[in-house]
């Protein structure tokens, strides 16, 4: 008990340190991911609150993935869906954000139930390939640019209708870390509840056997449901907080199933089915994809052999080799790293 | 000839580089329960092998070393899928989602590296006369390239049958699929027949990266070109039944078929240029409610 409130102190903390982040001018060389080295610069910002979005992604696919055993490739559809539907509300048809927000959710709601109640018609590779190929009809929609919605592969241009002032413009971008912070504490929770709930252990017991539940008791359907709904509701949740933070969304970066397998890198770096950990993935992840860019930018770089400048520019080669690297000695991830020495 | 009989063959085409695509998928499952994501940065090895060759082929005059080229993209495909197996797949036996996981992987590393290396700009590669020209059959104007594809895919189809029906490494790949445990307790060494499957999957995934290149879309473009494909060839394997090659092969002509119908005769008036492609993936949803297994895969 004693151990678990001490877990409870170091959380609140790190929580706090992170919301006072935006207001520390702190010039600090080289680590920060964004162009300018300050703390408080809205570069660092961004890409920290872009980590706090995909941290809930990541939560919300551990949920499915790493506690109820469910391969889904189709993760990337709610969070377009999340992307998408806040935009038409907001650009299209004018609406207020509140009701936009609710209005999204009820659409990744139906969405989520529909298309689940379909997908888990099968299990193993089939569930993962129906769900890939409903994730891929969508992305092909939005390509496609029905009725000038979606702006097709260029992408959104930014929204600047109908948003609360606080969220408008580059002064808004501390108040939008903070969005995209809050966006994760009740993520965490909310997966925190779920998961230590009577439906998180049939959920673990699923993924170990899901016979062994069945003659248990359990009827596995409902809680595969429960799950599926949960993990893409808080997907939905993250591509709304994502629209809000970055302004603009193109397909590649919001709707492709690249955008799935950095999810799924995100939670098996961080280890599969820890709630930190997917937190910790997912960070990791996007400060290293975004940093390297930066390092790749500067001028000494470009005076690196070829041999060392090629693999070094492309992120996606040095976090491929990365995850290789722990699926191959440490597959339990980063909580993994930490769990060896003995503790939890 | 009429316009569909044209559009049948361009549709049958398509489907044979899906068919190369997706046997190698199959066997690899079939045989080892891997479902290879790297397949997509197989192709685009051969794909680019392909048009080193081919450039510097054409620099030193020569049109007629096509043949060259298509060995060098199977033989970079082999080369590179026999190292993955060695290297990365080998180290994770027993441990089968791992084995999912370091392909995923491989092909983020993979294709950032030759995205580092070559950049995403489309660039040609040189091909003989003979092979971008057109045959006129009737009324109609055939694309050398349809036949080329189409032929390809048919001397793999019929090299597989023979490889695994006739030899005695095709009698254990087959056992293998059967029960690996019992071809392992009869003293014969799987490992081997594993990083075979491999190899072959990734030669004639090379070759397919080339012919996707040079038939479809007439140019090397970015290095994601080959995981574009491979996505295709997931719901082909899927669709034709996980491990099975005929299954692979009858599903790859009908996606072939059912994306080019689609395309042409509902894709042109319409705003949704991308109709075929949905229909494909429909297709997937359908088949795999209906029959869970696949067209004409085992019962799991």
């Amino acid at each position: 008990m004693k151990r678990l409130s001490l877990k409870r102190a170091y959380a609140a903390g790190i929580v706090l340190i992170l919301a006072m982040l935006p207001l520390i001018g702190l010039h600090i060389p080289w680590i920060l991911p964004g162009p300018v080295d300050v703390v408080d610069s809205a570069g660092t910002l961004v890409v920290l609150g872009l980590g706090f979005v995909f941290a809930g992604v990541a939560l919300g696919f551990d949920v499915l993935f790493g506690f109820a055993g469910l391969l889904s490739f189709g993760q990337v559809l709610y969070f377009a869906t999340g992307v998408y539907v806040l935009d038409v509300a907001l650009s299209d048809w004018h609406w207020a954000l509140f009701p936009a927000i609710l209005f999204t959710l009820a659409i990744a709601a139906v969405v989520s139930v529909v298309l689940g109640v379909v997908s888990l018609r099968v299990s193993g590779i089939a569930f993962a390939m129906v769900t890939l190929a409903f994730a891929q009809a969508a992305y092909y929609l939005i390509e496609d640019n029905p009725h000038n919605l979606t702006g097709g592969d260029t992408g959104l241009v930014a929204i600047t209708t109908r948003l609360p002032p606080q969220l408008i413009g580059v002064a808004s971008t501390r108040n939008l870390y903070w969005l995209a912070l809050g966006f994760l504490v009740v993520v965490y929770l909310l997966v925190w509840l779920s998961t230590e709930s009577v439906t998180g252990r049939v959920w673990l017991a699923l993924r170990e056997s899901e016979r062994r539940a069945e003659v248990l008791g359990y009827r596995p359907f409902g809680y595969k449901l429960a799950a599926f709904t949960l993990s893409s509701m808080i997907a939905a949740g993250a591509g709304m907080v994502y629209l809000l933070l970055v302004g603009t969304a193109t397909p590649s970066a919001v709707a492709a199933t690249t955008v799935t397998v950095s999810i799924l890198v995100m939670v098996v770096l961080g280890g599969l089915g820890t709630r930190w950990g997917a937190v910790a993935g997912a960070m990791v992840y996007i400060y290293l994809q975004q940093w390297l860019l930066k390092i790749a930018a500067e001028p000494s770089f470009g005076s690196l052999p070829s041999i060392l400048r090629v693999p070094l520019s492309q992120p996606d080669f040095l976090l491929g080799v990365i995850f290789i690297l722990f699926i191959l000695f440490a597959p339990n991830g980063i909580a993994g790293l930490r769990a060896s020495r003995g503790t939890r | 000839m009429s316009t569909f009989a044209a559009i049948t063959i361009s549709g049958l085409a398509l489907g044979a580089v899906y068919f190369l695509v997706a046997s190698g998928l199959s066997l690899i499952y079939g045989l080892m329960g891997v479902l290879n994501f790297a397949h997509g940065a197989f192709l685009t090895v051969g794909a680019f092998a392909g048009w080193a060759l081919a450039v510097h082929l054409s620099a030193a005059g020569g049109g007629a070393g096509w043949v060259l080229t298509a060995i060098a993209a199977a033989c970079a495909g082999a080369a590179v899928a026999a190292l993955t197996e060695l290297l990365l797949i080998r180290p994770l036996y027993g441990r089968p989602v791992g084995q999912i996981l370091v392909t995923i992987g491989l092909d983020l590393a993979l294709v950032g590296l030759l995205l580092g290396a070559f950049g995403s700009s489309s660039r040609a590669i040189p091909v003989p006369a003979w092979l971008s020209g057109v045959t006129a059959v009737g009324a109609e104007r055939i694309p050398n390239g349809d036949f080329v594809a189409l032929g390809t895919g048919l001397a793999t189809l019929a090299a597989l049958t023979w490889f695994l029906r006739q030899t005695r490494y095709g009698l254990i790949i087959r056992a293998g699929a059967e029960n690996r445990d019992m071809v392992r307790a009869l003293g014969i060494d799987v490992g081997r027949a594993f990083t075979l499957v491999f190899t072959i999957g990734g030669a004639a995934a090379g070759l397919a990266g080339l012919l996707n290149a040079v038939v479809f879309n007439s140019a090397l473009t970015d290095p994601g070109q080959g995981d574009e494909l491979l996505i295709f060839a997931f719901i082909v394997v899927v669709i034709g039944g996980l491990g099975s090659i005929a299954g692979s092969a009858a599903a790859a002509l009908l996606v072939g078929l059912v994306q080019v119908y689609v395309g042409f005769y509902a894709g042109t008036g319409a705003s949704l240029a991308q109709l075929s492609n949905i229909s494909v993936v429909l297709l997937l949803v359908v088949v795999l409610l209906v029959r869970p297994r696949g067209l004409l895969g085992r019962a799991a």
